[in-house]
């Protein structure tokens, strides 16, 4: 067990913990501090919402994140805030101050998690004051399940929090001095020992993580956890040996670049939604508002692009999207890097390209020209928070009204997330017509036959993504006409 | 009328209004609501945790600390859904590290049965296995992930089965778990014969997961006799009590159960909380060590029971207008594998089938299917909310028939003078409040208008159709089974003049504690920071009923005032007698933390203080307890009649959605609210209610989705996958507004309604402002078919139909 080192509400904290302790353990069972509560332990729910110092912006204030599903050594270094923390020589929270006269809580379950919501919200807010819109509060507010209250008071305590006073306290300042960072040795075993024996690494440079990824061929890589710790809560997996990408500072970096003569980014696989924000949406609007739908704000602070292409899920929201923006991968290991189409990754449910000594270093995304057009379209049960039906991502550009370089890829409709290259011909160099896309949507009929699982039956899956062709149709034939709602258009 | 979030219902000014309430330019809705001073009843106080909620101090079961010994049980728990268990191999199991203990079936001392009112419920498999979920053995480690771990290593031999899964198709092979049950009125089957008109239709009502936000939860300690002291989160501590006993074959006595607060109930913690504490003592008994146990969220949405699945059916005789004349109406609800409440939840069910509109002379049927699933048990509404979705059904049905406007039939099949009683027989009383809080909320909310415009925008819009929907509620109040109404209150006064309340309700969220301390406060004239209630505990109050039916503040509280009344007129007798410069009996009265006696220049004061110090020094008992049992109610099920409620609360609801046609994707624009409390106990406890109320019954017929594979698993078994409503499904327009001015017309707690289910009916509105807009699609000429929940899925499939058949 190694010993991490924290802030927890200003005071500082030393720790022994196993690599698949969560934060929401440490808090609970070792330390006795029970105001965080848990509701799901996978990370869908809130109510163990914590805060964390913001590493990437120091002087951004703290980041909400779901303890539950956080690894306990992530904190090493850093300032761990709960809800038992707000509240200072009696004084209450403007957040806190706010659920009271609000009547913002009933059974307060969910209180907790939906506080430090709030409080995130509020040292952003802060920091950096901005309207609070609509879709700021289902951002700030979407990963916070209450069964009771259906909501409105909670929002109203949002807007009305700004309004109190609120002088921050020393704590919030707090900063851990002496702090060493976790060496990757210090944390790493000593190669004589067991090669099973327990692990958390946090290497901090690629060549450092290539090395261990070949050391240690059976740990498992983690960035944001918010996948591969559900292995552990849910499947009681033993997640005995982790090596943690997170500290990486090659995959933590977006940088403009030019690859094949194509401008773009090379986005590091450990950029976090979060901080995917900004580039998208300066320049993939649709991308953008796609990551506001996925997960929540928690999920999105801590999941990475590198993480939900690794991960190769059939129904991740990411792919499907960069496979239509005709996305490049550059695959890290030991002895060099090699670069590869993101097409060609996946080949079957759950399975890639990636060699077992291989890490996802960094993913290319080619710049939009003016004259192309990004659509997409997430399929799903409930607007916020939730896992995608279906996602169809649409990529084409209409030169004198003949569509060309037409890419379009499906989620959710086969084993990986797939290219639709037959309905992609069958548009290649058309101009919409009701004849074309009617062949489209035959193309798009013969070349997926999707399943039938929780999230939809495979009839439904057929249909509305026939119908998503017809939504393409419709905004590129009649475009002043509304063929999509508000809350979902972009 | 008492306006909240009441903006203008001209949508582009609301739209304007809404964007600067955002910004924070116009007043906070919830500050038009007084929540500071007044404390009494009537006021809207504070939940009175929301300081303890919000900073992390109010303890939950699983906050409570034990000694470092303490067992964390894990269950074994089956993966089939039928069959029998032939051979249960565990050692693997006892030898895994940490393990302590494990028990089966074998290892029960006393009943094996744990069935609330029906038996049917083994604690666990014998060798029958009912449904996937069922509890077979559970293992007591020293910690909580040595124990589940432990469980994967048991083998399970079981011989499967196959799962019966269809209610419709096991009622029709009379698999039910309770017998049919009918209640009919009239000459209803002449009536249909010589109908004008008949119409027709059927519907399958989706169930739902509690999906409180604290799981299931335990902690039991051995007592130093053959007891146990249980903490549970639990909406019925007597029945856990009484189930614990039997269990472990002791007496009643010897178990104390203790409820402080649980996180949610919705009553999926009234009888399916008790398994797990007669489990967590059967340990601490075997033990003698402190026991946990929580299940994990996954475990929880398997092992228990959820909402009831219905399927409906309906055959009603109309007239030109689209008024019913009678008909006969069918309601199966699928029970799972055992009784539970589902003889009641049926029944609730059946008394909710007319929902607010005369039936006329009609035949109402209830069947309780078994099937191979958890028992399903109560849950907010308990059965009602499926009863009224096929009259609701039928309303919009007879509207496109008849081609009128949905809420025209609504309203002209009110109950009314003349229409006054339900085909259970019991007379509708205040049947003018409805036609008057519905015709309050037309107008407020600009129906007709609105109605107009959606006309006018579907006509241009082919994908993006809108709907409107006014729906109503009409929901009896009492628990149908008779001796549950009553309840019980023990009041202290102690010497520094604090008051300790205890009464036999438990807090879920609701406020009821809050409300109960202001009606003891309101009765002894006092701030209501004098008084507190500690916790709900079967030593306090024996001999509950659940908290349950909304029933939680007009029982309880009226036990509480009848302790405080009690206790108040001792007071008088004492101070008229006792105080030298003789005070007068008559017109004595508490109020402001002083007794007061005579008026104007004859007027005395004594403060609370000093009244309470000396009525204890000469020997006045400073405690009391109260009672209540409701009057008038009645019930003969040998005949289906009589008169099963004290009142009914009413309410109604308008939801303006707009749908996308292609996708089935949906969003609710605006929701405005006027609902019937009586003279409200708290109007902010009682608004939070009835909102919370409305989203949760919104979620239930549209995201909630209930999933079972074809061998009868739930794949639904988490928040991932069970989605129930998150901040921006609250519409972004939300008018809601408690009724003033109509006090109940039954002797209630100070004239006040119960709110606890009530409100989750004015979900209905959402789903038939779906139907609305799907309807346009065949310019109104067709009722669309839309079972629940309302998923994309099924409007879009939905619309696909209407479009064919357009065609």
């Amino acid at each position: 067990m190694a010993t991490i080192e924290f802030l927890l509400n200003g005071t500082p904290k030393q720790c022994n913990v196993t690599p698949d302790t969560s934060i929401l353990t440490l808090l609970r069972d070792l330390l006795g501090t029970t105001g965080t509560k848990e509701g799901c332990a996978s990370g869908d729910c809130g109510a163990c919402t914590v805060a964390i110092n913001n590493s990437s912006d120091p002087q951004g204030g703290f980041l909400s994140v779901n303890a539950c599903i956080t690894p306990a050594h992530q904190l090493h270094g850093q300032h761990l805030v709960t809800v038992e923390g707000l509240a200072t020589e009696g004084k209450l929270h403007p957040a806190q101050q706010a659920m009271i006269e609000c009547h913002g809580s009933q059974c307060g379950f969910c209180t907790p998690g939906i506080v430090m919501s709030l409080f995130t919200l509020h040292t952003t807010q802060q920091q950096r004051s901005a309207p609070l819109t609509p879709a700021r509060l289902e951002a700030a507010l979407g990963g916070n399940l209450c069964r009771c209250t259906g909501y409105r008071p909670i929002r109203d305590a949002a807007l009305s929090m700004q309004n109190i006073q609120w002088q921050p306290p020393q704590w919030f300042n707090a900063t851990l001095t002496n702090c060493a960072p976790l060496a990757t040795a210090s944390l790493a075993i000593p190669e004589s020992t067991a090669s099973d024996a327990p692990l958390f690494a946090q290497p901090t440079t690629l060549v450092e993580l290539t090395n261990m990824r070949s050391r240690y061929p059976n740990a498992r890589l983690v960035a944001g956890a918010t996948d591969l710790w559900l292995e552990s809560t849910q499947r009681l997996t033993a997640l005995n040996q982790l090596i943690d990408v997170s500290r990486v500072i090659e995959m933590g970096q977006i940088e403009s670049a030019s690859f094949q003569e194509q401008p773009g980014w090379w986005v590091g696989s450990g950029v976090t939604y979060s901080q995917l924000e900004p580039l998208f949406d300066s320049h993939f609007p649709a991308f953008a508002h796609l990551l506001h739908r996925l997960g929540s704000q928690q999920v999105r602070n801590r999941g990475t692009i590198g993480g939900n292409i690794a991960n190769a899920s059939p129904i991740g929201d990411t792919p499907p999207v960069l496979l239509a923006l005709d996305a490049w991968l550059e695959l890290a290991s030991d002895t060099g890097v090699r670069q590869i189409p993101l097409s060609a990754f996946f080949i079957d449910y759950k399975k890639t390209d990636l060699a077992n000594d291989e890490v996802i270093s960094r993913i290319f995304i080619p710049q939009l020209s003016d004259t192309v057009s990004l659509r997409v379209w997430k399929l799903s049960k409930r607007r916020e928070d939730d896992i995608s039906a279906v996602l169809g991502a649409f990529c084409y550009r209409l030169e004198n009204g003949v569509m060309r370089d037409v890419r379009i890829a499906f989620g959710g409709m086969a084993a990986t997330p797939k290219r639709a290259y037959g309905t992609e011909a069958a548009l290649e160099g058309i101009s919409p017509s009701r004849a074309s896309f009617q062949a489209a949507q035959q193309a798009l009929a013969d070349e997926f036959s999707p399943m039938s699982d929780v999230r939809g039956s495979q009839h439904y899956r057929q249909q509305v993504a026939l119908n998503l062709l017809e939504r393409l149709y419709l905004t590129l034939s009649v475009p002043n006409q509304e063929v999509m709602l508000h809350a979902y258009a972009h | 009328m008492r306006t909240l979030t009441k903006l203008d219902s001209d949508s582009s000014r609301a739209r304007r209004e809404l964007h600067d309430y955002i910004q924070g330019a116009s007043p906070l809705a919830r500050h038009t609501v007084d929540s500071n001073g007044q404390c009494h009843a009537g006021a809207s106080s504070f939940h009175e945790s929301a300081e303890k909620h919000v900073t992390g101090k109010a303890a939950y079961v699983d906050d409570i600390k034990t000694p470092t010994d303490a067992l964390h049980v894990a269950l074994g728990l089956s993966p089939v859904a039928h069959g029998v268990l032939t051979k249960l191999e565990l050692d693997k199991v006892k030898k895994a590290p940490g393990v302590i203990d494990v028990i089966t079936f074998h290892d029960v001392p006393g009943h094996t049965d744990i069935g609330p009112v029906f038996p049917g419920d083994p604690l666990f498999v014998d060798q029958e296995i009912s449904y996937a979920g069922q509890c077979i053995f559970a293992v007591a480690a020293t910690s909580l992930q040595a124990a589940r771990r432990a469980v994967t290593l048991a083998k399970l031999h079981i011989d499967e089965q196959p799962a019966s899964l269809d209610p419709v198709a096991a009622a029709e092979r009379k698999e039910v778990v309770r017998p049919t049950h009918v209640q009919q009125r009239g000459d209803w089957q002449e009536v249909l014969r010589t109908a004008e008109q008949i119409i027709e239709g059927e519907l399958f009502i989706g169930g739902q997961e509690h999906f409180y936000l604290e799981g299931q939860a335990c902690i039991v300690l051995p007592t130093e006799d053959e007891g146990v002291m249980v903490y549970t989160s639990n909406q019925h501590p007597s029945e856990t009590q009484k189930l614990v006993a039997e269990v472990l074959g002791i007496p009643f006595h010897a178990v104390t159960v203790e409820v402080r607060r649980m996180g949610g109930g919705f009553g999926g913690k009234e009888t399916q909380a008790s398994p797990w504490a007669c489990i967590a003592a059967l340990i601490a008994r075997r033990t003698g060590r402190a026991t946990r146990l929580r299940l994990p969220r996954s475990e929880d949405m398997r092992a228990t029971g959820k909402r009831h699945p219905f399927h409906n059916r309906y055959q009603l005789a109309i007239d030109t207008k689209g008024v019913i004349q009678g008909g006969d109406i069918t309601v199966i609800g699928d029970c799972g594998y055992s009784p539970d409440l589902s003889d009641a939840i049926v029944d609730r069910a059946m008394f909710h089938a007319d929902n607010a509109y005369s039936l006329g002379s009609a035949r109402v049927t209830g069947h309780r299917a078994k099937t191979h699933t958890a028992s399903n048990t109560a849950f907010r509404g308990f059965g009602g909310p499926q009863g009224m979705m096929i009259i609701e059904a039928a309303m919009d049905d007879i509207a496109r028939q008849i081609g009128e406007d949905p809420l025209t039939v609504r309203k002209r099949n009110f109950y009314r003078d003349g229409r006054d009683v339900t085909h259970y027989g019991q007379r509708v009383d205040q049947r003018q409040l409805l036609h008057t809080l519905v015709e309050t909320l037309e107008s407020d909310s600009d129906y007709w208008a609105r109605r107009k415009a959606i006309i006018q925008y579907n006509a241009n819009s082919p994908i993006i159709k809108k709907g409107l929907a006014l729906t109503p509620v009409k929901f009896g109040i009492s628990f149908t089974a008779k001796h549950l109404n009553q309840a019980g209150a023990l009041l202290h006064v102690y010497t520094d003049g604090s008051i300790m309340i205890n009464h036999g309700g438990t807090e879920m969220g609701q406020g009821l504690h809050t409300k109960v301390c202001q009606v003891v406060a309101r009765e002894l004239g006092l701030d209501l920071n004098s008084v507190r209630i500690s916790a709900t505990r079967t030593d306090k109050i024996p001999n509950t009923s659940p908290t349950a039916a909304s029933s939680g503040a007009d029982l309880n509280g009226m036990a509480a005032r009848d302790a405080a009344r009690k206790l108040r007129e001792r007071l008088f007798d004492f101070a008229a007698k006792h105080f030298a410069q003789g005070l007068d009996r008559e017109g004595m009265r508490l109020e402001g933390g002083m007794l007061i006696a005579g008026i104007g220049e004859s007027e005395q004061r004594i403060s609370w203080g000093e009244l309470v110090q000396t009525a204890y020094l000469n020997r006045i008992s400073l405690s009391e307890k109260g009672f209540y049992a409701t009057p008038l109610i009645h019930y003969d099920r040998s005949i289906g009649q009589g008169r099963p409620f004290y009142y009914y609360a009413f309410g109604a609801a308008i939801a303006e959605v707009s749908v996308d046609t292609l996708s089935g994707e949906y969003q609710v624009d605006q929701v405005d609210i006027l609902h019937d409390v009586g003279d409200s106990l708290n109007p902010a406890i009682d608004i939070g209610q009835v909102e919370g109320g409305f989203i949760q019954g919104m979620g239930w017929l549209t995201s909630e989705e209930l999933r079972w594979n074809d061998n009868g698993v739930l794949i639904s078994d988490g928040p991932a996958t069970y989605k129930i409503p998150t901040f921006g499904d609250l519409p972004p327009i939300f008018n809601v507004a408690l009724l003033e001015g109509h006090p109940n017309s039954m002797a209630s707690l100070y004239r006040s309604k119960a709110v606890g289910e009530p409100p989750f009916m004015l979900g209905i509105c959402v789903w038939s402002a779906l139907r609305d807009a799907l309807a346009s699609l065949t310019n109104y000429q067709t009722s669309p078919h839309l079972d629940t929940p309302a998923t994309p899925e099924r409007v879009m499939l939905a619309a696909n139909a209407l479009r064919e058949k357009a065609l």
